[in-house]
């Protein structure tokens, strides 16, 4: 399996990341070495096997339900780069 | 060929928690901006999340409550998607294995029952909130709701027509209530609902291709929303046109729906578990515990009212239309202690118009179940008439009181009265020789017109049984 310009593009859109036309080339190349260590790992024979959803061999702790975090808005705020009557402000999002 | 409609529904009901999915800031309605956002809500580097024991304990017992297969291990996933007011990047979800699978949905449409299936329901935590207007161009973000408990439920594909869509979501809706996982309140948006519709002939066995609509947060405009949706899409199909995949926005004020976006820029949302999460696991202790504090169901109190106290499924469904209202009437017919139809009959009409007159939940209402079984009391054993218990209702509702009280003090008893009856009867007849001779020639109409001379002479407060045995027995 191997990714066209198209799925690269694609990928990279979804991700948010700029790619100059130029970079295409190369990005494709080194997705397709990751690509092809994943192919050698599904030549393993799985059958059988229940999918792992993490590393580790533990379950989720839970808390209790209980409102216990202060109000910190200014000092989390303070880093924001627009702020008005307590809301962050970021550029217009809709038409 | 007629048309069919088919109609899915996607609801998201925000859960009854003090504190959010992932972090320990509060969920309480209508604080000040980014006050209730804690690190972990407004995704600071380095926060970890950590699941709320009573957002799952809530999601099992809605599981159970539908009988749903609760999954023992289920797993987080991230949503990915870009906007402002998710500041991660990415929502906590359930992809592969949700919390609950199956279930069903039991509720009455036009007295008939209907059972619809659920697909599955699933653990999540809601965005932040968009406020686009008033800041020089720029967008205001605050995300106290980010992060907040949700369950989103979602029906199978079987719904047909705006009518049963309704009916479903109305019934969810006393459900979630009932078992107290949500408090149902749309208008702060704790229970939204999108609506799957696709319309295909009759006879056809696949479904059509669905548009979903958006932005229902009222059963009004639901149906309105789907109704509409399915004539634009049948207009369009028999104009040899086809229906696009898209997500529509339902616009109250112009009664319509408009393309919001379509599949070709459709989400592509790139699901994994979530490597900050484990898998969750529920032990089989907790599940006992949790189907042990279930109430007794909507579907099977209804049920139990219609064989307890002879009641008609539609008396039932409107007396288990909430826990409070079934309280309520079983309260009732306890304090009262007379036949359990006047009481559904008192409830159903007088209280419940009443309620609605003054904007009142049954929860909240001044007269208890102790006060209204004092008038149904008197009712039964003849002391006032319907009319004047009504009157007692009115007095009792504004200024409180017990029934005997206000009977006395507003001189409401009915004459029952043997001899005051007769005496009445008598001067009546005298007054009415006509009319007694007409019923004696056979005009039945007359007897009725004697009857309101007797009740008109008592103002209204002779026993009107005892006034027509009176009379029957005096001009017979």
């Amino acid at each position: 399996m191997s990714l066209s310009h198209d799925q690269i593009r694609r990928i990279a859109r979804l991700a948010r990341i700029a790619i100059a036309p130029g970079e295409a080339d190369a990005l494709a190349a080194r997705l397709n070495r990751v690509l092809a260590l994943v192919e050698e790992l599904r030549a393993v024979d799985t059958a059988g096997i229940e999918p792992m959803a993490h590393a580790l061999e533990v379950v989720q702790r839970l808390r209790p339900d209980e409102a216990t975090e202060p109000d910190r808005h200014e000092l989390y705020q303070s880093v924001a780069p627009a702020v008005q009557d307590g809301l962050y402000l970021v550029p217009k999002v809709i038409e | 060929m007629a048309w069919e409609v088919v109609v899915g529904i996607e609801t998201h009901a925000q859960l009854a928690t003090k504190s959010k999915m992932f972090s320990g800031a509060s969920t309480a309605f209508g604080a000040a901006p980014n006050t209730q956002a804690a690190a972990v809500d407004i995704a600071l580097p380095g926060v970890l999340p950590v699941a709320n024991r009573a957002a799952i304990e809530l999601a099992i017992r809605f599981g159970l409550a539908v009988k749903g297969a609760i999954n023992r291990r289920s797993i987080f996933a991230r949503k990915n998607y870009f906007y402002p007011d998710l500041p991660k990047g990415y929502q906590i979800s359930q992809y592969e294995s949700p919390i609950v699978r199956g279930g069903e949905i039991r509720f009455t449409l036009n007295d008939a029952e209907r059972v619809v299936r659920l697909t599955r329901a699933h653990l999540e935590e809601d965005a932040g909130k968009s406020l686009h207007e008033d800041f020089h161009g720029m967008t205001g973000i605050d995300l106290n709701r980010a992060g907040t408990p949700l369950l989103e439920i979602v029906s199978e594909p079987e719904l047909r027509g705006a009518k049963e869509a309704v009916a479903y979501a109305r019934a969810l809706h006393a459900l979630v209530m009932w078992i107290g996982i949500c408090d149902g309140n749309m208008q702060e948006g704790s229970f939204r609902c999108d609506a799957n519709v696709s319309v295909k002939k009759t006879d056809e066995k696949g479904l059509g291709t669905r548009c979903e609509i958006k932005n229902l947060n009222s059963f009004r405009f639901m149906e309105q929303a789907i109704e509409f949706e399915a004539k634009r899409q049948v207009e369009l199909l028999e104009d040899g046109g086809q229906v696009e995949q898209e997500t529509r926005l339902y616009d109250p004020e112009r009664g319509e729906t408009r393309s919001m976006r379509t599949k070709e820029d459709a989400q592509d949302y790139r699901y994994f578990p979530d490597p900050d999460l484990l898998p969750l696991v529920v032990p089989e202790q907790l599940l006992s515990e949790i189907l042990q504090g279930l109430p007794e169901l909507p579907d099977v109190r209804r049920e139990r009212f219609v064989r307890e106290y002879a009641l008609t499924v539609y008396d039932a469904g409107l007396l288990t239309a909430s826990r409070a209202a079934a309280d309520y009437f079983e309260a009732l017919v306890k304090a009262a202690g007379v036949e359990p139809k006047l009481c559904a009959n008192w409830q159903t009409g007088e209280l419940s118009a009443v309620l609605n007159r003054e904007e009142q939940d049954i929860a909240t209402c001044p007269v208890s179940p102790q006060m209204l079984a004092g008038i149904l009391r008197r009712i039964s054993d003849g002391t006032i008439s319907g009319k004047a218990a009504k009157q007692v209702f009115e007095v009792m509702w504004k200024l409180g009181g017990s029934a005997d009280e206000i009977i006395e003090r507003d001189g409401l008893r009915q004459v029952s009265d043997a001899g005051a009856i007769e005496k009445l009867v008598d001067e009546v007849l005298a007054a009415n020789a006509r009319l007694a001779a007409d019923y004696r020639s056979g005009k039945e109409k007359a007897f009725n017109a004697l009857v309101g001379q007797v009740m008109k002479a008592s103002r209204g407060k002779a026993n009107p049984v005892q006034a027509a045995e009176a009379l029957r027995r005096k001009l017979g």
